[in-house]
Parts: structure tokens; C-alpha cells; sequence
């Protein structure tokens, strides 16, 4: 990413260039003092930017090219691509590979699992039934709810002996003894997927909502007198329709996905059959105090992310000036 | 085709409703069914209320400094909502409403901050907040808070200020305003709306935090919320206190519940200024 590039100098190159052309066109002098006070505007955004993002994304990059410890942050030596491609390095490091699997896998059935039950919640959300706003109050529930907390609570219905969920399937049938949901190396990554559907399905059906209620109704009424099936109008105009709003969506929520943190560590302790790159590179810094290590990781982590973005925009053609409307 | 009766559709349909309305309320309610059993009653799986016990309220805060930790959960998001709109507000004016050569990638890099995963500027914050001296203190986890909500208050406020009617402003000028009554004096009382939507969701947010939290304090006297529910311990290492994480849970997310129920429209449409119209 090009942290950077929000040093000042750009944008007062950018000021010269605006107000030169505004006086062509209009001569007047506002323009140029209605740039001039959007610079000093912008100034202090950038600069708590800078210090709050890019100074410590520079210095994480940095680090990672070093052997610093937690503990002696001060004192470390210039490593190269040693915390990368060194014979301990991240590449060669199957824990590492490990938890890259993990976040992949994760990642994808958990996205794609929340598109599918966000659709349908917003396919409900959207049509006319009397209850609908309970229904969508019920929703917005799991969203409210802070994420240590949703772990926390799950942990307890997920719980071995005492836990609800057990209880619930024992009493149907479905499983003869209790199950160590979180603990079970078959059944943590499950669990911990479950969680998180539960927790932002509500997220992905309000913004596949937003994409619906924009559909032009015209198409509908055409299908309607020529009386097509509703299942197949579904699939041949309102999902094709529907696209876009559903692609920004599941990139929102991957790249979301793919940073995971806060439920693994409380609901699996960051075992290894959960451990997410997140997580990895934390335990590296704080609980191994290897710095150059955990900020090594830490990089690949954001370089992942950030080619994810970059993509997104391209291809999302996100209208970043508004210009378009 | 086959021919469905319509009786059977309504039926499947509010199936369905019930389904989503359950699998949605049911955590929350169970966790308020548990945080009002102590002792026993805990340990046995009901799905009604039997008891109404607040022993665990009691022990959540007499046991550890659960109420300093909601304090400070209240200090560090109000003050990181404050300076996040006020540099937003400003911000978004020059982005939304001003043309200048290098806008677009300016958003671009914005939009790229909020897309940062937290883990990416750990060490780097760690090393800033050590060498200014505000470890383990809440000054520290403001400022580390300000990576998760500025940029998303910029960019959501950007997509609000391009909205309102160019006339306005045009009328201001020729009135002899400057830029900074423009925006004082004439956006902002039209920006209330959107000022309460984006401080509740960056609200939300810090209110939230966990990776900064947990790394950058170190005694439970610092602790947020989130760290404070998740780090809880019982009288053995091996043995947590239910009771009591539910019962703090119960306290944290309440008043949230509340609040997003009361703003549920104008979150639905922060939400989606954020991402959709994006």
C-alpha cells in the first residue's frame, strides 16, 4: 500500500495545479481560498494518519527485516529476508503454514456460508409481512453484540458438560454423548465458523437488503404478466441483478475474515487446529517476544490484504472522487 | 409446476421467520437466563427461568474492578469518537465538497487504513506507545483506537457531505463566509443525522477493540471491557466463572442492544454508505 503518499507536498503541488484552473475558468479568488482552507482542513486528519498508521506499518515492516525482541526493542541486528526465507524462516515454518490453511479455509467457509443464509434473511427483510421490523430487530441483535462477548457466550452454550448446545442434540438424538465442540481438533474450526455466521450473517443481509431494494420493479411486473415461475424469476433476474451488491459485500467480509483475531483467541485459545495468521503473528510478538519474527508475519499478513484491496478497487471500479453522481 | 397451496407457503414462510428470530435471539437470552443462576442451578441446562439470583452481578463487581473497566471502556471510546468526528467533519469537507489533484488517492489510502489488519501496526504502536510513555494507560489505547475509527469516520462522512445541495454553500459564500462557517455554521446543523450514525458505529467499534487492549495494558486496573470479560478468572485456573462472564456480558451488551435498536434505521444506512454506495 502507498502509506506514504499522504505526505503534504503531494497535495500542495495538487492545490497550485486546482486553483490555476479554477482561475481560468472563473477568476475568482474563492476557489483558491476554498483550497487553501481544504489543505489546512485535511492537515490534521493526515498527520494522526500517519502516526497512528503509517509510522507504526513502516516500523513493523522494518522489524521484520531484524532480530528484535520484545523485551530489548532497542537493541536488534539487520537480518535481510532472514525471518522469511531463512532456514527458521516464516516459508519454512510449518506452523505457519498452518495457520495460513487455517485463516484460508476459514475465510471461505465462512463468507460463503454468510451469503447464503444473508441472502435469504434479506429476502425475507424485503418482502411485505406484518412482524417484519421485529424481525429485523431480532437480527441486528447478534450484530450489536460485542465479539468477546459472542465468544464468551458461545463458549458457554458450546461448553462440554454443562453446554446447551450438547443438551439440545442429546435430547434430539443426533449425538449419543457430549461433545468437546471447542477442544475436538474435528469439530474447533466448526465451531468457531458457527460463531462467526451467527455473528455477521446479520451485516451481510443488511447490505444484500440495501442492493435489493435499489432492483428496478418494472422486470418484475413484465415477469409477473407473462407469469414466470417466482423461483426462476429468482434466478434469471434477480440474482444476476443482485451481483454487484453481493460481490461488494463478500470482499468486505473476506477481508474481514482473513484479519481474524478476537474469536479464535477466546473461544479455541489460538490452538492449532484454529490458530489464524492474526493470531500467529501476536503469539510470535508477545507471548514468544519474537519481534522480528511476529512483525515478519505480520507483513506477509498485511501484503495479503493489501493485494486483496488493491484488487477490489480495480475491479470493483469504486467511485473514489464521486465524479460519477 | 406443480401447484403449491398457498396455506403451505405461509406456513413454510413464517417457519422460516420463527427460525431466523430464534437462532438469532437465543444466544443473548440464554446468556441472561445464566447470568441469573448462581451455585448449582448453573450447571443444569433449562431453557426457561427458574431462578432470579443476582449474585453474580454482585461478585463481577466485588470480585475484580469491573466498574473501573467499564469506565474506562466509556473514556477511551467518547474521547476517540470526539476527535474522529471533529477531524472527520473538516476532513470530509475538503474530500467531498473541494476538487484538488491527488483527492482520489487520498481516499484510496483511507479506504486502504480501514481495510489494515490491526495485527499489521502491532509492534510498530507498540514500540510508539513505549517510547512516548503512555503504555498501560488509556492515553495509549486512544491513540491506537484512532486507527480503527478515523478512517471509516472520514470515509462515511465524505459519502454524506457530497450529498448536500451545492446551493447552500454558493448562498454562504456570496454572503462573505469563509470555508470554516461554512462548515460550522451551515453543513453541520445538516449533518446531524450523520454525525450521530458514523460516532455510534466508530462507538461500536472502540467500544469493542480487543487486540490494542489486551496488548498494550497490563494490569487489570487498565483493562477494557473486552479484555476484562475475556481474561476473567475464577477462584481456580481451571475452573471459570460462568456466572459471572455471563452476568458481565449481560452489562456490556444491553445498553448496546438498546441503542442500536433505537437507531436501527440510521445504522442500516451508515452501514451501507459505507460499503454499497462505497
Amino acid at each position: 500500500m502507498t502509506q506514504i503518499d499522504t505526505d503534504p507536498s503531494s497535495l500542495l503541488a495538487g492545490r497550485s495545479g486546482a486553483s490555476a484552473k479554477n482561475r481560468k475558468a472563473s477568476g475568482t479568488s474563492l476557489s483558491t481560498a476554498r483550497v487553501r482552507s481544504a489543505i489546512l482542513f485535511l492537515v490534521p486528519m493526515i498527520l494522526v494518519l500517519v502516526l497512528v498508521a503509517g509510522w507504526p506499518l513502516l516500523r513493523t515492516i522494518w522489524f521484520g527485516f531484524t532480530d528484535a525482541e520484545l523485551n530489548r526493542l532497542g537493541d536488534y541486528n539487520f537480518i535481510g529476508l532472514e525471518n522469511y526465507i531463512g532456514e527458521w524462516g516464516l516459508l519454512a515454518d510449518p506452523n505457519w503454514w498452518n495457520a495460513v490453511w487455517n485463516t484460508v479455509w476459514f475465510s471461505f467457509v465462512s463468507v460463503s456460508l454468510e451469503t447464503f443464509f444473508g441472502l435469504i434473511v434479506a429476502l425475507v427483510l424485503n418482502a411485505n409481512f406484518p412482524g417484519r421490523s421485529l424481525v429485523r430487530a431480532a437480527v441486528l441483535i447478534p450484530w450489536a453484540i460485542p465479539t468477546i462477548v459472542s465468544a464468551q457466550m458461545w463458549a458457554w452454550m458450546l461448553h462440554d458438560q454443562f453446554g446447551v448446545i450438547n443438551d439440545m442434540l442429546m435430547t434430539v438424538g443426533i449425538v449419543a454423548e457430549p461433545v468437546a465442540w471447542t477442544a475436538n481438533p474435528d469439530t474447533a474450526m466448526w465451531a468457531v465458523v458457527m460463531v462467526d455466521v451467527w455473528k455477521t450473517t446479520p451485516f451481510m443481509a443488511l447490505l444484500i437488503l440495501a442492493g435489493l431494494q435499489m432492483l428496478p420493479t418494472d422486470c418484475y411486473e413484465a415477469a409477473k404478466v407473462d407469469g414466470i415461475h417466482p423461483v426462476r424469476v429468482f434466478f434469471k433476474v434477480t440474482l444476476p441483478l443482485l451481483k454487484p451488491a453481493i460481490m461488494v459485500a463478500v470482499i468486505f467480509r473476506a477481508l474481514d475474515a482473513l484479519r481474524i483475531f478476537d474469536l479464535i483467541y477466546v473461544l479455541t485459545s489460538g490452538s492449532r487446529d484454529t490458530i489464524s495468521m492474526s493470531v500467529f503473528a501476536r503469539q510470535e510478538l508477545v507471548d514468544f517476544q519474537q519481534v522480528g519474527y511476529g512483525s515478519a508475519a505480520s507483513t506477509l499478513l498485511f501484503l495479503t490484504i493489501a493485494f486483496l484491496t488493491i484488487g477490489y478497487i480495480y475491479l470493483g471500479k469504486v467511485d473514489l472522487s464521486g465524479d460519477k453522481s | 409446476m406443480p401447484v403449491v397451496p398457498k396455506l403451505v407457503k405461509q406456513i413454510a414462510f413464517y417457519a422460516l421467520v420463527v427460525v431466523i428470530i430464534l437462532f438469532s435471539v437465543f444466544p443473548f437470552y440464554y446468556a441472561i437466563l445464566s447470568s441469573l443462576e448462581s451455585g448449582a442451578a448453573l450447571f443444569n441446562v433449562n431453557y426457561l427461568p427458574e431462578e432470579f439470583n443476582i449474585a453474580n452481578y454482585v461478585a463481577v463487581f466485588s470480585e475484580q474492578p469491573f466498574a473501573r473497566n467499564i469506565a474506562n471502556s466509556v473514556i477511551v471510546a467518547v474521547v476517540v469518537v470526539a476527535l474522529s468526528l471533529f477531524l472527520g467533519v473538516t476532513a470530509a469537507y475538503a474530500l467531498g465538497r473541494v476538487k484538488f489533484r491527488g483527492r482520489a488517492l487520498l481516499l484510496l489510502t483511507i479506504l486502504g487504513v480501514s481495510m489494515f489488519p490491526q495485527v499489521a501496526v502491532l509492534s510498530g504502536m507498540f514500540e510508539l506507545i513505549r517510547f512516548i510513555g503512555i503504555y498501560n494507560s488509556l492515553p495509549g489505547l486512544i491513540l491506537a483506537n484512532m486507527i480503527l475509527t478515523l478512517p471509516f469516520t472520514v470515509w462515511v462522512l465524505t459519502t454524506f457531505m457530497r450529498e448536500l445541495p451545492k446551493e447552500l454553500e454558493e448562498a454562504a459564500y456570496v454572503d462573505g463566509a469563509t470555508p470554516w462557517i461554512v462548515v460550522t455554521k451551515v453543513f453541520m446543523p445538516l449533518m446531524w443525522p450523520a454525525l450521530v450514525t458514523t460516532g455510534l458505529l466508530a462507538f461500536i467499534a472502540a467500544w469493542n477493540e480487543f487486540l490494542f487492549a489486551l496488548t498494550f495494558t497490563l494490569t487489570n486496573e487498565m483493562r477494557t471491557v473486552p479484555v476484562a470479560i475475556a481474561l476473567i478468572t475464577g477462584a481456580s485456573q481451571f475452573e471459570l466463572p460462568w456466572g459471572n462472564i455471563m452476568a458481565a456480558s449481560v452489562i456490556v451488551t444491553l445498553p448496546l442492544i438498546v441503542l442500536v435498536l433505537i437507531f436501527q434505521r440510521k445504522i442500516v444506512s451508515g452501514l451501507t454508505a459505507g460499503a454499497v454506495k462505497g
